[in-house]
């Protein structure tokens, strides 16, 4: 079954065509990364599944269902959850009000007013979960803007996972990250694999062949190459194209 | 951050005293003017906290809640001068009574709130701001329009609404009505900034696209908000048509609007004891000032820039929040 299929995508920007007759399919518990150079078209992809850019022409179809006109809050509650590039978090709140409220997300109704929802356990203890996962217990309580660039990546994924979602889309999520922190964010990613479909975008390969079911290889908004990481290093197109000479 | 929570019970506690004494000492001068002044402090405090819920909390720089304050106004003052002339509106005799007239004026000030809010909150930034202020200016126009209800010259109210049946004379009682209101608001809007509703709100201005990743429509949080912020700022307007026994188009101008917003901002945003400080201090330079000259407004305007400036929290902000390095 497959988790995630994209049949004939295409996106335009004026005369740039960022997205190009891209066909994709991830199958369930899959861990898919997307490999290609600085402007491929990855953030794009990424952009059109989970409904921020809409695409010029083609389908988008998740466990079965054609989410292609859904807006970003309707994927979100179906089950879908992606990183961005460039960090997105609530300034003004803690570490911990960032995870909780992707906690919240997930239960039901926020037409709720009366109860505070920073004194609410059931949102309070599973967010402290979360940011252990990543590592970044201790600084539950520290505003966004105290953190650093490292750490807003880490909290950028335990927002990520505390989605739990079926289909997981990470951009980038280890770039700006120190090797210790990139270190944990594969093993983390690695103890994920079998529990919920991946696709991850990574310019880092020896993360990337170490994680990865299947690559797909993306140049100038086309997949080029679809495979093990095995096919993916000995195919001659990827050669040209991207590894260049020395993978 | 524990410091500033001490200061701000002890401001807070220092303040309620203050107004739950002032008509009891002003008696003692036999001054009625300070009970009237305080109680229009009431009103645009009540106001200006509805307003710091969806500008503060919300991010939503509406320009047009002078509307709702209007609305709210009008329809107490309508309701009883129907009654008055015998004449029914919309096959409604008209009602003196405020239990039924209050609740009315909300309800008129939640619906155009809904309406206006969910046009408006399709746009953003700059052009929610205009577009609330063009639906505002609309209401207002309509005002001057009708004639029947005075035009221009507004509306008188022969005498308060009743309360339960009894006449509110003394405006003492008045005064403590209006304080009793001004403390449920700050209760239910405190409750609602801390609940997951609000969470959601405030998390919605800090980073619009993360809330929708994560499963939010914000728009339906944010239009809630509006009209929660209207239906009070209509409460406000019964209020005031009460105190002042009258109600013209001015109360909808858009000077108003910008009014509250003063209040808010000088008070300080988000910080939901704050507007009242600001609607105060407002209404001490407006009063002082206005003796002094009639262009008072040329001298308040650097004063609340210097404020803005110098205070980017606000008052309330200056007074509670420890001034970090210093
Ligand atoms: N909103 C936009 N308007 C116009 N052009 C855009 C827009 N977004 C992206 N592009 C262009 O589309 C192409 C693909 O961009 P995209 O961000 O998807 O690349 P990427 O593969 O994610 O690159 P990187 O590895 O640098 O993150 C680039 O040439 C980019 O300049
Ligand atoms: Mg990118």
């Amino acid at each position: 079954m497959s988790a995630l299929h994209i049949a004939g995508l295409v996106k335009r920007f004026g005369a740039l065509t960022a997205t190009d007759d891209l066909n994709l399919s991830v199958a369930e518990n899959e861990l898919h990364a997307i490999i290609g150079p600085n402007g491929a078209g990855k953030s794009t992809l990424i952009g059109q599944i989970t409904g921020e850019i809409q695409p010029n022409s083609g389908t988008i179809t998740m466990f079965h269902t054609d989410v292609t006109r859904w807006s970003v809050p309707q994927r979100s509650l179906a089950g879908l959850a992606r990183s961005f590039q460039i960090t997105q978090l609530c300034q003004g709140f803690t570490a911990e009000d960032n995870v909780a409220l992707a906690i919240q997300a997930r239960q039901g109704s926020s037409f709720r007013f009366f109860a505070d929802a920073r004194k609410d356990r059931r949102l309070r203890d599973p967010a402290r979960a979360a940011l252990a996962r990543v590592g970044l217990a201790d600084r539950a309580d520290r505003l966004v803007e105290e953190l650093s660039h490292g750490e807003k990546r880490q909290l950028e994924i335990a927002i990520t996972l505390a989605m739990t979602p079926r289909l997981i889309l990470l951009d980038e999520p280890m770039a700006g990250m120190s090797h210790d922190e990139s270190q944990k964010i594969v093993a983390l990613l690695s103890s994920l694999k079998g529990t919920a479909t991946i696709v991850l975008i990574e310019h880092d390969m020896d993360a990337v062949f170490a994680l990865a079911d299947r690559l797909s290889v993306l140049v100038s908004g086309r997949i080029i190459a679809t495979g093990t990481a095995e096919e993916i290093r000995v195919n001659p197109d990827v050669r040209d194209a991207y590894l260049g000479g020395d993978a | 951050m524990q410091r500033g929570e001490r200061i701000s019970q002890i401001l807070v506690a220092l303040a309620t005293i203050a107004l739950v004494a002032l008509p009891v000492v002003a008696a003692t001068f036999g001054s009625t003017y300070a009970v009237t002044l305080a109680t229009r402090l009431l009103i645009y405090g009540m106001v200006a906290v509805s307003l710091d819920l969806i500008i503060g909390y919300g991010g939503l720089i509406s320009f047009g809640h002078a509307a709702y304050f209007g609305l709210g106004g009008y329809t107490v003052a309508i309701l009883a001068f129907q009654l008055a002339e015998g004449v029914p509106i919309f096959g409604y005799d008209g009602t003196n009574e405020a239990l039924v007239a209050w609740p009315l004026a909300m309800l008129v000030s939640g619906l155009a709130a809904l309406v206006f809010g969910a046009l408006s909150l399709r746009t953003s930034g700059a052009y929610f701001i205009m577009i609330t202020l063009a639906f505002a200016q609309m209401v207002y126009y309509v005002f001057v329009a009708l004639k029947y209800y005075g035009g221009d010259d507004g509306l008188a109210m022969a005498r308060r609404n009743t309360l339960g049946g009894a006449r509110i004379v003394d405006p003492q009682i008045f005064y403590y009505i209006c304080l009793g209101l001004l403390a449920a608001v700050i209760f239910l809007v405190g409750r609602f900034t801390r609940s997951r509703f609000g969470m959601v709100l405030t998390g919605a201005r800090m980073n619009e696209r993360r809330m929708a990743a994560l499963g939010f429509s914000v728009m339906r949080y944010r239009l809630v908000a509006f009209v929660i912020a209207g239906m009070i700022a209509g409460l406000g307007g019964a209020l005031w048509a009460n105190l002042a026994r009258f109600v013209s188009p001015d109360m909808m101008a858009w000077t108003k609007s910008g009014e509250f917003m003063v209040m808010v901002i000088l008070g300080g945003l988000g910080s939901l004891f704050g507007p009242v400080l600001g609607a105060a201090a407002f209404i001490l330079v407006e009063s002082t000032l206005s003796e002094l000259t009639e262009y008072w407004q040329v001298l308040f305007g650097p004063v609340v820039v210097l404020i803005a400036l110098f205070a980017p929290r606000g008052l309330w902000g200056w007074l509670t929040v420890r001034r970090r390095g210093a």
